[in-house]
């Protein structure tokens, strides 16, 4: 039995089988991402005036990996070219510049997981007076940490309830701890573990925001080492179609790469939507 | 290296398939047709089981607070002191209520109306060999059966299943302190990533394989039916999905992206970050759910219109009215999803968006039902099972869809949400609606994948039997739910009662209170009356009257055009499509039904 228009496209709609089904996989996925952006603007614009952090991520390291998948995305588009002009050596290279690229997203991507997951918040209480520190994890011993203050915090709902809450647009550095916190921006702080009332890092949980942040970008990162591995898989064993059905070795090609160009499309949304607005 | 290669080409060859073995060809088929049966059984199999968690559900109603008989003390050995002395607690009441909503839609009515029918007629019904991606085919299904198997595990799970109502809405459902809504998540979203398999290889296989001929306009209607369904179900599951995720970062990560700031749980302040939107879990659970009711009816409206010509030997009425009005249906049910929220006070102007909407989307759907009714005039019907059974689709999916009516008024519904009411509408709608074109279904499209009939005369008893129960059941909770009983009491209302509370003003009154009882008969009763339909349905496969040629109906399609049943690969000969899908005594013809793919009118239409 042979099902027809699995490498030749049909007449009348003019593709080949694969090539509507990875459109309309990709119409599905645009909802499921547009689901996810809703729920970042439903959030957002939920938020306690001034909780909602400007500049937290990396803007430099953002900028690079977007450029590194503006990259991909072109040699994904060579590679395709490369396969429809017979020539196997190129398409090779640009593969493996495509997976080059995605390898190097994901090692920049880790990184600054590896930032928010080492950027910690600690509430401190000596006699009956609360404090809430804030900065990344330098040190760490059996009986006392050290943090690094950071240029840019988010404030939670328990910071806000023991007063350590954005400052007011428009006042003043009247209170004296506002004061006091910005003179200490560059200095380590030292902190007993005996005073340690609650302590937690920028992860998921940390706050609505991180908590968007780390589901959206890791869904995508998840959609990044699928298509790697696929890309990957053709560039491998996969190729070996190659000598037997160069057409349809083209079309899987091309499938790959549309499906590529997609998730290099969320992440030009994901860009301007998490780290610039 | 070569020989390798030899033998896996020919694997694919039609010649080969005789000598498969048993798994690969009845477990790990990738042929359409086994698939789809392997889909039927399991969702009619999960169909029963989700019944019955309800028949258990009805004796707590009935009869609150008292052993259920001959099952409890079996509950009790299963599922240890939630069932204590063989009575349903209130943990269990909930879990199996979420879960029989759960089962029904996502596991039970949808994978059979539209994976299990859509799957062994579709690719027959436009004259293709197979669907276009076999192998995705064959993964939908055991994806849906890892996802049925997770649901299944969860009832055994220290704290039971999930116990959120199958809406599922959070904050409520993930503070419950069990494991079991996590293991639905899990077990949703494998039912998702399911039914988007499905979705794109309909979708692929309706647009790619039509047979030469088969335009867009000669479409069986079955088929226009599964190909809106699918869309729905490509656009509308994914923002679950999402939500799914979203509610599992809460569950599992302690995420708040559905717990507002300030939650108390307990009198206490929950440790959470806070900031999240319980709306937002009501908006992606309704923008899937509401498309998800047209997904449960659409295909039996399809179902019912292949049964409808080929019973009273006459063409469709208004073909393109029913085509477009599928399409309008198909569009306007992505706008009309917060009618379910009009009580979460999201303010008068959306509702009154959603109100009209929901208006507008009432007409396309009497559209149809009128069509169907305008086919039968001047027919001369043939009553067999199948036509029985769609005949009275007819009219319980025209009660269901009337008494929706009000609910889609705002101010209307302020009264008669989440009451009894709600559930009775729906229940038309979907169990003498749907659930009935489906067993109208299997009685028609029996003959063609087994080569016997099923017995006409226990179908009949079966039709009857189920007609009046179906009706026992859930008319009297219409007049519950206008006397103001809400849903999801786990005493059936009997702490609201005015038996209870002496001269209160507005307690459910005594009639209501014993329409528990009458249903909950009605409902063990129709539990009693399936029996002779798995008796038909089993002992047909060896024993039943054996079809005297291909196309027993004397249908006019292209599936009744095939050996019977059809091997892999469907048709003997490539068919080629020359007419439209309803044909039926066409004047000057030589007999009563023109298949499309016989090109002279004159001819004597061939029966095998």
């Amino acid at each position: 039995m042979e099902i027809p228009y699995t490498v030749n496209a049909r007449k009348d709609t003019g593709l080949y089988n694969a090539k509507l089904g990875i459109w309309l996989f990709l119409a599905s996925e645009v909802m499921l991402f547009g689901a996810l952006f809703s729920a970042y603007i439903l959030l957002r614009v939920g938020a306690t005036p001034g909780t909602w952090p400007h500049g937290l991520l990396n803007v430099p390291l953002g900028t690079l990996n977007t450029i590194v998948l503006i990259v991909s995305s072109v040699t994904v588009v060579m590679a395709w070219a490369s396969l429809k002009m017979k020539q196997f050596g190129k398409w090779r290279m640009y593969q493996g510049a495509t997976l080059v690229c995605a390898l190097i997203f994901l090692v920049i991507k880790s990184f600054e997981y590896n930032d928010k997951l080492t950027h910690y918040e600690v509430v401190t209480k000596e006699g009956d007076k609360f404090h809430v520190y804030d900065g990344h994890l330098v040190q760490e011993d059996k009986d006392k940490i050290v943090l690094h203050p950071s240029a840019h915090r988010l404030y939670t709902a328990r910071a806000i309830a023991y007063g350590f809450g954005p400052e007011p647009a428009g006042a003043h550095a009247a209170a004296d701890h506002g004061a006091k916190e910005h003179s200490d921006k560059h200095e380590l702080i030292t902190i007993q573990r005996s005073t340690i009332e609650h302590m937690e890092n920028y992860g998921p949980k940390h706050h609505a925001y991180l908590a968007i942040y780390f589901t959206l970008t890791g869904l995508h990162a998840l959609h990044v080492i699928g298509g790697a591995i696929v890309m990957a898989f053709f560039f491998g064993p996969g190729a070996k179609m190659w000598k037997t059905n160069p057409e349809q070795f083209t079309n899987r090609i091309e499938i790959s790469g549309l499906f590529w160009h997609f998730v290099d499309l969320v992440w030009i949304f994901l860009f301007p939507v998490l780290y610039l607005l | 290296m070569q020989h390798s290669h030899d033998t896996h080409s020919h694997s694919h060859d039609a010649h080969h398939h005789e000598e498969m073995g048993f798994w690969s060809k009845y477990v790990f088929s990738t042929d359409h047709k086994v698939i789809g049966i392997q889909y039927g059984i399991t969702s009619l199999l999960f169909l029963l089981f989700g019944f019955g968690l309800m028949g258990l559900m009805r004796w707590q109603m009935a009869y609150p607070g008292t052993p259920i008989p001959v099952f409890g003390p079996i509950l009790e050995k299963l599922l240890g002191s939630a069932a204590a002395g063989g009575v349903m607690s209130a943990d269990l009441y909930n879990s199996f209520g979420a879960m029989h909503g759960t089962i029904m839609v996502f596991l039970g009515v949808v994978p059979l109306a539209f994976a299990a029918f859509g799957n062994y007629v579709v690719p027959l019904q436009i004259g293709a060999p197979d669907m276009t991606f076999p192998r995705l085919n064959m993964a939908s299904y055991w994806l849906y059966f890892l996802g049925g198997i997770v649901m299944l595990i969860s009832f055994f799970l220290p704290g039971g299943a999930a116990q959120g109502g199958w809406t599922s809405y959070s904050p409520l459902a993930t503070i419950i302190p069990t494991q079991g809504q996590t293991w639905w998540l899990v077990g949703m979203v494998l039912l998702i990533n399911s039914s988007l398999l499905g979705a794109v290889n309909f979708l692929a296989t309706i647009i790619q394989l039509r047979a030469p001929g088969m335009t867009w306009m000669r479409l069986p209607f079955f088929v226009w039916a599964q190909f809106v369904t699918a869309f729905l179900l490509l656009l509308a599951f994914p923002p679950l999905e999402a939500a799914g995720v979203m509610q599992l970062m809460d569950k599992v990560f302690g995420c708040s992206f559905f717990l507002p700031t300030g939650l108390m749980i307990s009198g206490k302040v929950a440790d959470v970050s806070g900031g999240g939107s319980p709306l937002l879990w009501q908006h992606l659970f309704w923008f899937l759910a509401h498309p998800e009711v047209y997904v449960l009816i659409l295909p039996g409206m399809g179902i019912v219109s292949e049964i409808l010509c080929n019973n009273i030997r006459k063409p469709i009425w208004g073909y393109k009215s029913l085509v477009y009005s599928l399409f309008a249906i198909g569009f306007l049910s992505f706008i009309v999803w917060a009618h379910h929220m009009y009580m979460t006070g999201m303010g008068t102007a959306i509702s009154t968006f959603f109100q009209t909407t929901t208006l507008i989307i009432s007409i396309p759907s009497v559209i149809i039902l009128t069509v169907f009714f305008i086919t039968l005039w001047g027919g001369s019907i043939r009553f067999n099972t199948q036509m029985l059974f769609t005949l009275a689709f007819l009219v319980m999916f025209g009660i269901g869809g009337l008494t929706g009516l009000p609910l889609g008024f705002n101010f209307v519904d302020l009264f008669l949400h989440d009451s009894y009411y709600v559930i009775a509408h729906f229940h038309y709608v979907v169990a003498p609606g749907t659930i009935f074109a489906l067993f109208a279904g299997v009685h028609y499209w029996y003959p063609k994948a087994t080569g016997r009939y099923m017995c006409d005369f226990w179908g009949r008893v079966h039709f009857w039997c189920s007609l009046v129960f179906m009706n026992i059941v859930f008319f009297p909770m219409f007049t519950q739910g206008i006397a103001g009983m809400s849903r999801r009491m786990y005493d059936g209302g009997a702490n609201y009662s005015a038996a209870a509370n002496k001269g209160l003003l507005g307690a459910l009154p005594d009639s209501a209170i014993y329409s528990n009882v009458i249903i909950s008969i009605g409902a063990w009763m129709l539990m009693l009356v399936q029996i002779p339909f798995i008796i038909n349905f089993v002992w047909s496969i060896w024993k039943g009257r054996k079809v005297e040629s291909d196309n027993p109906w004397e249908a006019t399609t292209l599936e009744w055009q095939t050996p019977t049943p059809p091997p892999h690969g469907n048709f003997a000969v490539a068919p080629t499509v020359h007419r439209g899908p309803y044909e039926y005594s066409v004047p000057g013809a030589a007999s009563d039904f023109i298949p499309q793919n016989q090109a002279d009118t004159k001819a004597k239409a061939s029966k095998s």
